[in-house]
C-alpha cells in the first residue's frame, strides 16, 4: 500500500463502460500507431528527425499535431455534454452519470484551453517567426524542445486521469473551497494541478524564448517597424505570458500547499480567503485570452494582406491596437467575478476598462475590411475563415460588450449565455485563426497544399455548425438555464438543446472533412505540390525560401529596407525584367545540434507528477533527480552547435530556387 | 516565365542602427533572455507578495508578525545578503578580467554569505515551528512561510548553481559559455537582494508596525 | 556584419569598456558606492520602522519609499540599468515587470478589500462553520 501511495487497482474504473471503451480505443490507437511505426523501422527517423530535433519548424509542426489531436479529445467531451443535455430533460436520465458529467466539461475547457488553443498558436509562432524574421532559428532553440515536450507531459497526464483514477470534477478554474482537500479528497484536481503546473512551466520559457527571439534576433535592416504584423502580434502574447503565467505558477502552488501540506491560503477555516484564489486565477485568466486570440489575429492580418494583393491597411495603427490591447488585458480581470462580492464602484471601473477594450479590437477589424476593400480578394481556404472570422467575432465581441455591464452580467452570469458568448470569440476569434494559419503556412512545412475543395467543405460545416450550436444557448441562457447542467426539468429549453445537438453534429462533420482534407491531399502531393516556395505570391521572408525550409531556413541572411520586403523584392525584380545575377559567396553555417534533453527531461517530469498525484514520494524523488541530472548533464555539454559545410548549402540553394512569375 | 528571386544580402561592413543590426551576438541573447526570465519571476513573486499582503492579518488566533519576528535576526539577515551582492559584484569584476583567484575567491565569500543567510532564515523557521506557529496554523502564516520560503528557495537554488558554475569554470576555464552562465547568475543573485528588499519591508517591518 | 561596438549592452553589463585595469578600478568604485548607499537606505528603513519621532501613520510610506529607492540603488549600481540609449531594451522589458508588479499588487489588495468591506467576515464565517 504505502509502496504506490494511493494507486491500487480501484483507482481504473472498470464499471464504467463509456469510460472503458474510450480507454480501450486508445490504448489500440496508440498500440497500433506505435508497432506500425516500430515494424516500419521509423523510430531511428523519429528519434533523429522529430524527437531530438530543436529546430523550430519541427518544433512547431509537432505543436500543432498535438492541438489536432487533442482537439479531438476535446470536442469529443463537448459532443458528449450536448447531448446528454440535449435527452437528459424531465424524466429521462440522460447516459452521463453526475460525477461523469462534471469531469468532462472539466476536462473539455481544460484541454481546449491549454492543450487545444495554446499549442496551436505555440505551434504556429514557433514554425513562423523565425522565418519571417528572416533568423535561423529561435533563441534558444533546446529550451524550446524542453518546452513542447513539457506541454506534452502536461497533455500525457491529462490523458492518463481517463484510465487510472479520474480528473477534477471542479469546473476548469477549480476554484476552491471545493478544490481543496477537503471538497475533492479525490486524485482529480491534483491531475489537474500537476499536468497545468508542469506544461506552464513549458509554456512560459516559450515566452521568454520568443520574446528575446522578436527582440534581439532579427533579420538585418529589419527595424521594429518593418516586422510583419505576425510578429508584433507573437511579441504581444508572448509578454503577456511572461506576464501571466507565473501568477498561475504561484496560485497553483498555493492550492498544491494547500492540498498537500495543509497550509490554508483558500481554505475556509483558519482565515483562508477563497476569494484571493478567484482574484489571482483572473490576474492569469484574462490576458490568457488575449495571449491567444492576438496571434490568431496576427494570421488574419497576414492572410488579409497576402489574398488582397495590398499591404496592410493602417500598419502602425495594427501595432498600436496590438500593444494597447498587450496592456490593456492586464486591467481588466475583475469582469470574471462581477457578482462576487464588488461594490458598484470597483464593477463600473472594470466595466469601462472591459468596454474600452473593444476599441483597438475595432481598429483591427476595420484595418482588416479596408485592406479587403479595393483589393483582387482571392477566395480560398484561409480566406473563408478569415470572412468567417470577422462576420462571427464581430457578434460574439458584441455580446462580450454586453456582459462588461455589470448590471446584465448580474442578469445572466453563471448561465449558458456566457457560455454562448464564450465560444463565440473563442472558436471564431482563435480556433478559426489556428485553422486558417495552419492552411495558409501548410505548403511551407510540407512542400504542397492542402486540398481546398474539402477544406472549403470544412469551413461551411464548422461555420453553420458553430452557429446551428451556439445561438439557441444565447436563447436558454436568457430564459434563465445555467450552465453545467447535468440534467434539468424546464422542457421549454429542450428543442433549443436539441438545435444546438445538431450544431455540434454539423462541427463533427466539419472536422471529418478537415481529417478527409490531409489524408487527400497526401495522397495527390504531386498535384499539390509547391515548388516556387511562394505558393501564395507571398509578402512576408517566409515565402523567400524553398518549401520545405532547409533546417538554416536562409542561406545566407536576407537584407530588409521595408515593410513586407520579399514583396517589395519580388516588384523590384519584376519592374527591371531581368534575372538577378547570383552573387552569393555561399559560408558554412552553424546549426544547433540535436538533443533529447527536452524529451528525457519530459519523461522524468511525467513521472514525477503521477508520483505527486498518487503520493509515491520515492517515485516523486527518482523522477525530481532523473530531471536534475538530465539537465545537468546538458549543461556540461562540450559542443552546442554543429557546422553545415558551404558546399552542401550552396548545392541546396541551387537547387530550390525561389520563382516568380513574370 | 518563372525567374529565381533572391533577397539581397548584406554588403559587409555596412552601418546599421541598433535595431537594424541583424541578430544580436550570443552574449546578448542570453543575456537579454535571462532578464526577461527574472522579469517572470519577479511576477511570480508578486503573486505571493499579494497574497500575503491580504492575508496578513488572518492571523485566526494564533500568534502574528509582531509576536514572532526578530528584528535584530533580520537585519543581520539583510546586512548578510547585502554583502553577499557586493561579493558577487567583485566576483564579476573579476570575471571581466579573467582572473581565476579572484574569482574563486569572490565566489567563496558569496557562497559562505549566502549559506549564512540560509541557515539563520532555517533558525528562524524553526524557532516559529517550535512555538506551534507551523504553516497549518493560520492564512497568516501559509503565506509568510510560502513567501520568505521561496525566496529562500530560490537562495539555495543560487548557492548550488554557484558551485556547479565553479566546477565548469575549473574544467574549462574562461570559455564565453561559462562566462555568459557566470554572468547569468550574478544577475539572478542581484535580483534575490531585490526581492530581498521587498520582503524585509512589507514583512518584517511594515508587519510589526501596530 | 557590423562591429562589435555597435550592439546594445545585455543586461546587467556595464556599459562601456575601458581598459582592463581601469576599469576594475571604476567597477569597484560603483559597487562600492551601491553597497555605501544600500546600507544607508537599510539602517534608515529599520530606524523608521522602530522610531517614535515620525508621525505613526506616515511610517509604511516612508518605509515604502526607502524600499523603492533602494531597489533603485540596486538596479543602477548591481544590475548597472542605465537611461542610456543602448540599454532601452533592457529598461522597457523593466518598466513593463514593474507595471505587472503593480497592477497585480495594487489591483489585489483593492479588490480584495472592497470584497472583505461587502462581504461576511472570517469570524462570522467561522460561525457558520460552528454547529456542523
Amino acid at each position: 500500500m504505502t509502496l504506490l501511495g494511493k494507486l491500487d487497482w480501484s483507482a481504473v474504473p472498470f464499471d464504467q463502460p463509456i469510460i472503458m471503451g474510450t480507454v480501450g480505443v486508445m490504448i489500440v490507437a496508440i498500440g497500433s500507431i506505435l508497432s506500425w511505426v516500430t515494424l516500419k523501422g521509423y523510430v531511428p527517423y523519429l528519434w533523429r528527425e522529430w524527437i531530438t530535433s530543436v529546430d523550430h519548424k519541427r518544433i512547431g509542426v509537432m505543436y500543432i499535431v498535438l492541438a489536432l489531436v487533442m482537439l479531438l479529445r476535446g470536442f469529443a467531451d463537448g459532443i458528449m455534454m450536448r447531448t446528454q443535455q440535449a435527452i437528459a430533460v424531465g424524466g429521462a436520465q440522460g447516459y452521463l452519470p453526475p460525477e461523469h458529467f462534471d469531469q468532462i466539461f472539466s476536462a473539455h475547457g481544460t484541454i481546449m484551453i491549454f492543450f487545444v488553443a495554446m499549442p496551436f498558436v505555440i505551434g504556429l509562432m514557433n514554425f513562423v517567426v523565425p522565418l519571417q524574421l528572416g533568423v535561423r532559428d529561435v533563441a534558444f532553440p533546446t529550451m524550446n524542445s524542453i518546452s513542447f515536450w513539457l506541454t506534452a507531459s502536461g497533455v500525457l497526464l491529462t490523458n492518463m486521469s481517463l484510465a487510472v483514477g479520474e480528473f477534477a470534477k471542479t469546473g476548469w478554474f477549480a476554484y476552491p473551497p471545493l478544490s481543496e482537500l477537503q471538497f475533492s479528497p479525490g486524485v482529480g484536481v491534483d491531475y489537474y494541478l500537476w499536468s497545468l503546473q508542469i506544461s506552464g512551466i513549458g509554456t512560459l520559457l516559450s515566452g521568454v524564448n520568443f520574446v528575446t527571439t522578436i527582440l534581439k534576433m532579427r533579420a538585418p535592416g529589419m527595424s521594429y517597424l518593418r516586422m510583419p504584423v505576425f510578429c508584433w502580434t507573437a511579441l504581444a502574447s508572448n509578454l503577456l505570458i511572461v506576464a501571466a503565467f507565473p501568477v498561475l505558477t504561484a496560485l497553483f502552488a498555493m492550492l498544491l500547499l494547500d492540498r498537500y501540506l495543509g497550509f490554508h491560503f483558500f481554505t475556509v477555516d483558519a482565515g483562508g480567503n477563497v476569494m484571493m484564489y478567484v482574484n489571482l486565477f483572473w490576474i492569469w485568466g484574462h490576458p490568457e485570452v488575449y495571449i491567444l486570440v492576438l496571434p490568431a489575429f496576427g494570421v488574419y492580418s497576414e492572410v488579409a494582406a497576402t489574398f488582397s494583393g495590398k499591404s496592410l491597411f493602417g500598419y502602425r495603427s495594427m501595432v498600436l491596437a496590438t500593444m494597447a490591447i498587450c496592456v490593456l488585458s492586464y486591467t481588466v480581470w475583475l469582469h470574471h467575478f462581477f457578482t462576487m462580492g464588488a461594490s458598484a464602484s470597483v464593477n463600473a471601473f472594470f466595466g469601462i476598462t472591459s468596454m474600452i477594450i473593444g476599441v483597438p479590437t475595432g481598429v483591427k477589424v476595420f484595418n482588416w475590411l479596408f485592406t479587403m476593400y479595393g483589393g483582387r480578394v482571392r477566395f480560398t481556404v484561409p480566406v473563408l475563415w478569415t470572412i468567417g472570422f470577422m462576420v462571427t467575432f464581430v457578434f460574439g465581441g458584441l455580446t462580450g460588450v454586453l456582459l462588461a455591464l455589470p448590471a446584465v452580467d448580474w442578469q445572466v452570469h453563471n448561465s449558458v449565455f456566457l457560455v454562448a458568448h464564450f465560444h463565440h470569440v473563442i472558436i471564431p476569434g482563435v480556433l478559426f485563426g489556428a485553422i486558417a494559419g495552419y492552411n495558409y503556412w501548410f505548403p511551407k512545412a510540407f512542400g504542397f497544399k492542402l486540398d481546398e475543395r474539402w477544406g472549403k467543405a470544412a469551413f461551411w460545416c464548422w461555420f453553420i455548425g458553430f452557429h446551428l450550436a451556439f445561438m439557441p444557448l444565447y436563447v436558454t441562457g436568457l430564459m434563465g438555464m445555467p450552465r453545467r447542467l447535468q440534467h434539468s426539468d424546464v422542457l421549454a429549453w429542450q428543442p433549443w438543446l436539441l438545435v444546438a445537438e445538431a450544431g455540434a453534429m454539423v462541427i463533427f462533420a466539419g472536422i471529418i472533412c478537415q481529417i478527409v482534407q490531409i489524408v487527400v491531399s497526401i495522397r495527390h502531393r504531386e498535384q499539390l505540390r509547391d515548388t516556387t516556395g511562394d505558393p501564395w505570391n507571398g509578402r512576408t521572408l517566409e515565402w523567400s525560401t524553398a518549401s520545405p525550409p532547409p533546417a538554416w531556413n536562409f542561406a545566407v541572411l536576407p537584407r530588409v529596407d521595408g515593410l513586407d520586403a520579399f514583396w517589395a523584392h519580388k516588384q523590384r525584380v519584376l519592374a527591371k525584367q531581368e534575372l538577378p545575377a547570383r552573387q552569393h559567396t555561399y559560408r558554412p553555417i552553424e546549426v544547433p545540434k540535436n538533443s533529447p534533453v527536452g524529451f528525457v527531461t519530459a519523461f522524468f517530469a511525467v513521472v514525477t507528477g503521477f508520483a505527486l498525484i498518487w503520493h509515491i514520494w520515492w517515485m516523486a524523488g527518482f523522477g525530481a533527480l532523473g530531471a536534475a541530472v538530465t539537465l545537468l548533464a546538458f549543461m556540461f555539454r562540450a559542443k552546442d552547435e554543429v557546422e553545415i559545410p558551404a558546399d552542401e548549402v550552396a548545392l541546396f540553394d541551387r537547387a530550390h530556387p525561389v520563382e516568380v512569375s513574370l | 516565365m518563372n525567374v529565381a528571386v533572391e533577397m539581397d544580402a548584406v554588403r559587409h561592413g555596412e552601418l546599421l542602427d541598433i535595431s537594424e543590426a541583424g541578430p544580436a551576438p550570443k552574449r546578448i541573447i542570453a543575456g537579454f533572455g535571462f532578464w526577461i526570465f527574472l522579469l517572470s519571476d519577479i511576477v511570480m513573486f508578486s503573486a505571493l507578495f499579494a497574497a500575503y499582503a491580504v492575508l496578513a492579518k488572518a492571523s485566526a488566533g494564533g500568534l502574528t508578525g509582531g509576536q514572532l519576528f526578530d528584528q535584530r535576526n533580520v537585519a543581520i539577515e539583510t546586512a548578510l545578503l547585502l554583502l553577499s551582492s557586493y561579493s558577487c559584484g567583485m566576483m564579476s569584476l573579476a570575471i571581466n578580467s579573467q582572473r581565476y583567484l579572484a574569482t574563486f575567491l569572490g565566489a567563496a565569500v558569496t557562497f559562505l554569505l549566502g549559506s549564512a543567510f540560509l541557515a539563520l532564515e532555517l533558525n528562524e523557521f524553526q524557532g516559529m515551528i517550535a512555538l506551534g506557529a507551523t504553516p497549518q496554523r493560520s492564512a497568516f502564516l501559509s503565506a509568510f512561510f510560502a513567501l520568505v520560503g521561496s525566496h529562500g528557495l530560490h537562495v539555495t537554488v543560487g548557492l548550488a548553481w554557484l558551485v556547479l558554475m565553479m566546477v565548469q569554470l575549473s574544467l574549462r576555464g574562461f570559455q564565453d559559455v561559462v562566462v555568459r552562465r557566470l554572468h547569468c547568475f550574478s544577475l539572478f543573485w542581484h535580483a534575490l537582494d531585490i526581492i530581498w528588499v521587498l520582503i524585509f519591508t512589507v514583512v518584517y517591518l511594515m508587519g510589526v508596525l501596530p | 556584419m557590423t562591429t562589435e561596438t555597435h550592439w546594445d549592452v545585455a543586461p546587467g553589463e556595464r556599459p562601456t569598456i575601458p581598459a582592463s585595469e581601469q576599469e576594475a578600478s571604476s567597477g569597484f568604485l560603483v559597487y562600492t558606492i551601491g553597497l555605501l548607499l544600500a546600507v544607508i537606505l537599510t539602517v534608515t528603513s529599520f530606524w523608521v520602522a522602530n522610531t517614535s519621532v515620525i508621525w505613526a501613520p506616515g511610517v509604511p510610506a516612508g518605509l515604502a519609499v526607502l524600499a523603492i529607492a533602494q531597489m533603485g540603488v540596486h538596479l543602477v549600481f548591481f544590475l548597472h540599468i542605465t537611461t542610456g540609449p543602448d540599454s532601452t531594451n533592457n529598461v522597457l522589458a523593466l518598466a513593463f515587470g514593474v507595471l505587472i508588479v503593480f497592477l497585480v499588487l495594487a489591483g489585489s489588495l483593492v479588490i480584495m478589500a472592497n470584497l472583505n468591506e461587502n462581504m461576511m467576515g472570517h469570524s462570522e464565517l467561522m460561525n457558520l462553520q460552528m454547529p456542523r
